[in-house]
């Protein structure tokens, strides 16, 4: 017996409390239809979320729980061989235990209390999931029962069964606000603790990077400096490269797309333009530190410039080019909402095309433009992979884009990758950079989506 | 204005064919020294016009009398909006449309290779369904077309042509003291009447109007429809319309599209009054359409 079992037989439960809530409603009506509430498979439904749902819930709870218990249960049937150990070493006994009752191996097999805990776990879990099986089994029973006997001529089963959907649908929408919500909750505790460590002060005005900490006290160098300052300007000098290479060129390819390229044209163009959104941003991230930045340091060389084998023009150039489908396709969007009336009105008068795309098109395409723009920036303030591979380690603070330099993305993943001690200053440095990052990006998204939106409205 | 630019044709009305020939004899407007001539100041001959393989015009011959009214009238989807692109050659920017036939301004063909569209829709403006102002200022609204074309030799030129233009679009008054607010900011009427201005800023010499009121409520439909009164003294009128009051208030000549053929033409005052073919008479009577 297991829950899978258990899972079949409230299935094949749910499908007749279908039947049977149908076939009762349509009874209770003695089979005119007409004078039901509700169309029968309502009533139908009816009886199935009654079924269903309370045995569901009982099962998801019940799941989980029950090893939880079983954990104590085991600890207080050890009773002495438990009670000195610490919790490290309870916790291993225990999954020696689980081990062995799963007929896994494990280092202590042989000993006879593992043994015999083994075999009551064994038994106990086989109880546990008979009890399982009667709870949502008699729930679900009762569920049918009850809902089939509410039906009546005049119950309002639609009703009943809209608000069901209507709170699944919004616990749907919820899980997702929820989980973000979580997410900032968690960096900005770390973020708190943090600062507790490293004076805000530090991190925001501290020109030196530099996150080692010690292993030991007597170390050298044994705190680090953690400075954000110059991560920030690496960033933003990457996305200044970035985005002088993909607004021109994706803003003109728009253009193009949506004013001047023929059907046939534009048919070939934009799906290509898509193909190049879907590829992997770690194939742009070897590009740009395989082919792209070789290219640029031989280049320099041959005009006797000094470049970094990795070089935020490199990263830059490659995430510029990644960016480009962003850039032109959302552009490409606000100019195809620009209403052809304008452009009418701009041709009846003798404008040419150029002087209508120019001085009519544009401006009123303009704020969703923007829009556009700002949404590729915070895509790449946010791009890891690129700058992993292609933009170095070092923390420089320069404006020289033929140096290496270092983001906030590319160190937060240098912080956490390797083993870490998790409450070291050096790890929690990663969650307050991601805060920094999340914020920086959210609010450029807000002002993204308001200015999009308010070109809409102009519009609709 | 610049009218010398203009060397209108003058011919005898015979040559018209029979629309101009009644149009002239029933209106006394048209005459201003009591003769049988009319200048004609667009003409179309055995216009068929293809949407792809749907054909919307069948062999339409029409004239269009010089500094007068021409209204279109007829059921929807007759191809009267059609009709009004082609003098403009605004279907040029619609995909798979095609022209055939003669259609001339003052005697030269609006077709031929040595003409410039950018020029001809300089001298022939045009007035939409719905008001459509650029996302501009209402001064920068009305500069655009003088702008484009090198109208004016410097600002205070081009400010005369803006003031003057709406002035004469009955605007000016209305937005004196605030030239710099956004054109859409104006409500539907005001709107309207800043197309137009936008329109005759740029001098042209005839205006094609495709339901100018439509959106508009009574009040300022009747605003526009004097103002089409007045701008008759200078411009060659064509206008679409579904309201066959307007048409008969503002019209000198009126002409019924059904199908994509040109049913009847005639002066305004005898279509409304005797139509020749029945299927005209059962339009304006309400009977269909
Ligand atoms: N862009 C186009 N592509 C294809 N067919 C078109 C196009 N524009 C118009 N047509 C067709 O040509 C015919 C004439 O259309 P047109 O717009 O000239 O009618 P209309 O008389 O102006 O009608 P309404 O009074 O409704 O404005 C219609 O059958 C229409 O379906
Ligand atoms: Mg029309």
């Amino acid at each position: 017996m297991s829950p899978f079992f258990a899972a079949i037989v409230l299935i094949v439960l749910i499908t007749c409390g279908h039947f049977l809530g149908r076939r009762r409603a349509i009874q209770t009506a003695n089979g005119s239809r007409r004078l039901l509430h509700s169309l029968p498979h309502y009533y139908g439904l009816y009886v199935t979320l009654w079924t269903g749902v309370p045995a569901v819930i009982l099962m998801a709870l019940w799941v989980p729980l029950q090893p939880y218990f079983l954990d104590s249960f085991l600890i207080a049937s050890l009773g002495d061989k438990a009670s000195g150990l610490n919790s490290d070493q309870l916790g291993l006994l225990l999954n020696d235990i689980r081990n062995v009752a799963d007929g896994n191996i494990s280092s202590r097999r042989n000993d006879p209390t593992i043994i015999a805990a083994a075999n009551r776990l064994i038994e106990w879990r086989q109880l546990g999931y008979a009890g399982l099986l009667v709870i949502t089994l008699g729930a679900a029973i009762a569920g049918l029962a009850i809902a089939r006997k509410r039906i009546s001529r005049t119950m309002r089963a639609r009703n009943a069964v809209e608000r069901v959907f209507n709170a699944v649908l919004f616990i749907a929408s919820l899980i997702a606000i929820l989980t973000t919500i979580g997410i900032v909750l968690s960096l900005l505790f770390e973020t708190i603790r943090f600062f507790g460590k490293v004076p805000i002060t530090e991190f925001l005005f501290n020109l030196s990077w530099s996150p080692q900490t010690a292993m030991r006290a007597d170390q050298v160098a044994s705190s680090g400096t953690f400075g954000a300052v110059s991560l920030f300007a690496g960033t933003l000098l990457i996305t200044a490269i970035a985005m002088i290479v993909a607004v021109p060129v994706g803003l003109m390819s728009a253009i193009y797309l949506s004013e001047y390229a023929p059907r046939k044209i534009r048919d070939i163009l934009k799906p290509a333009l898509e193909i190049l959104a879907g590829i992997p941003t770690v194939v742009y991230g070897f590009f740009a530190a395989l082919t792209v930045a070789p290219a640029i340091r031989g280049w320099g060389e041959s005009i006797g410039l000094d470049v970094a084998s990795e070089s935020a023009l490199a990263a830059g150039l490659v995430m510029g080019i990644m960016i480009i489908p962003f850039v032109s396709s959302l552009s490409d969007d606000v100019i195809n909402a620009v209403p052809q009336t304008l452009r009418d009105g701009s041709f009846a008068l003798g404008a040419t095309h150029s002087e209508t795309v120019r001085q009519v098109i544009i401006p009123a395409a303009f704020p969703g433009i923007v829009g556009s723009v700002l949404l590729a920036v915070s895509r790449a303030i946010g791009e890891t992979m690129i700058v992993v591979m292609a933009a170095g380690l070092a923390a420089n603070l320069t404006i020289n884009p033929l140096e290496a330099v270092t983001t906030v993305t590319v160190q937060i993943v240098t912080l956490l990758v390797g083993d870490q001690e998790f409450d070291s200053a050096k790890t929690l440095a990663a969650f307050a950079l991601g805060l920094a990052l999340f914020c920086v990006t959210l609010v450029l998204n807000i002002i993204a989506l308001r200015t999009v939106r308010k070109y809409r409205e102009k519009y609709d | 204005m610049n009218m010398e630019n203009n060397r209108p044709e003058t011919v005898k009305s015979v040559a018209g064919g029979m629309a101009i020939d009644t149009a002239v004899t029933g209106e006394k407007n048209l005459k201003m020294d009591g003769t049988e001539e009319t200048t004609i100041k667009m003409s179309a001959r055995n216009l068929d016009v293809f949407y792809g393989e749907k054909q919307a015009l069948f062999g339409i011959d029409l004239d269009v009398p010089e500094q007068s009214v021409t209204a279109l009238i007829g059921p929807s989807g007759c191809g009267k909006s059609t009709f009004l692109r082609c003098l403009n050659r605004m279907n040029d920017t619609i995909d798979g449309c095609r022209v055939d036939g003669d259609i001339r301004i003052d005697q030269s063909d609006i077709y031929d290779r040595a003409l410039d569209v950018v020029e001809l829709r300089a001298r022939i403006g045009m007035v939409f369904q719905k008001p459509n102002p650029f996302p501009k200022s209402i001064y920068d609204n009305v500069a655009y077309g003088p702008k484009i074309h090198g109208l004016a030799q410097d600002k205070d030129e081009l400010d005369e042509i803006v003031r003057s233009s709406l002035e004469r679009a009955g605007l000016l008054k209305e937005v004196v003291d605030r030239l710099d607010s956004p054109g859409t900011g104006l409500s539907g009427g005001q709107q309207q009447r800043l197309c137009i201005a936008r329109a005759i800023a740029v001098s042209p010499e005839v205006i094609l109007m495709d339901e100018p009121c439509s959106a508009l409520d009574p009040i300022a439909t009747a605003h526009i429809e004097e103002l089409i009164d007045e701008l008759r003294e200078n411009f060659t009128i064509v206008i679409v319309t579904h309201n066959m009051q307007q048409a008969a208030r503002v019209s000198q000549q009126t002409a019924f599209f059904h199908l994509g053929i040109l049913v009847e033409c005639n002066a305004t005052n005898e279509i409304f009054t005797s139509p020749s073919d029945e299927r005209t008479q059962g339009y304006i009577t309400g009977r269909y359409g």
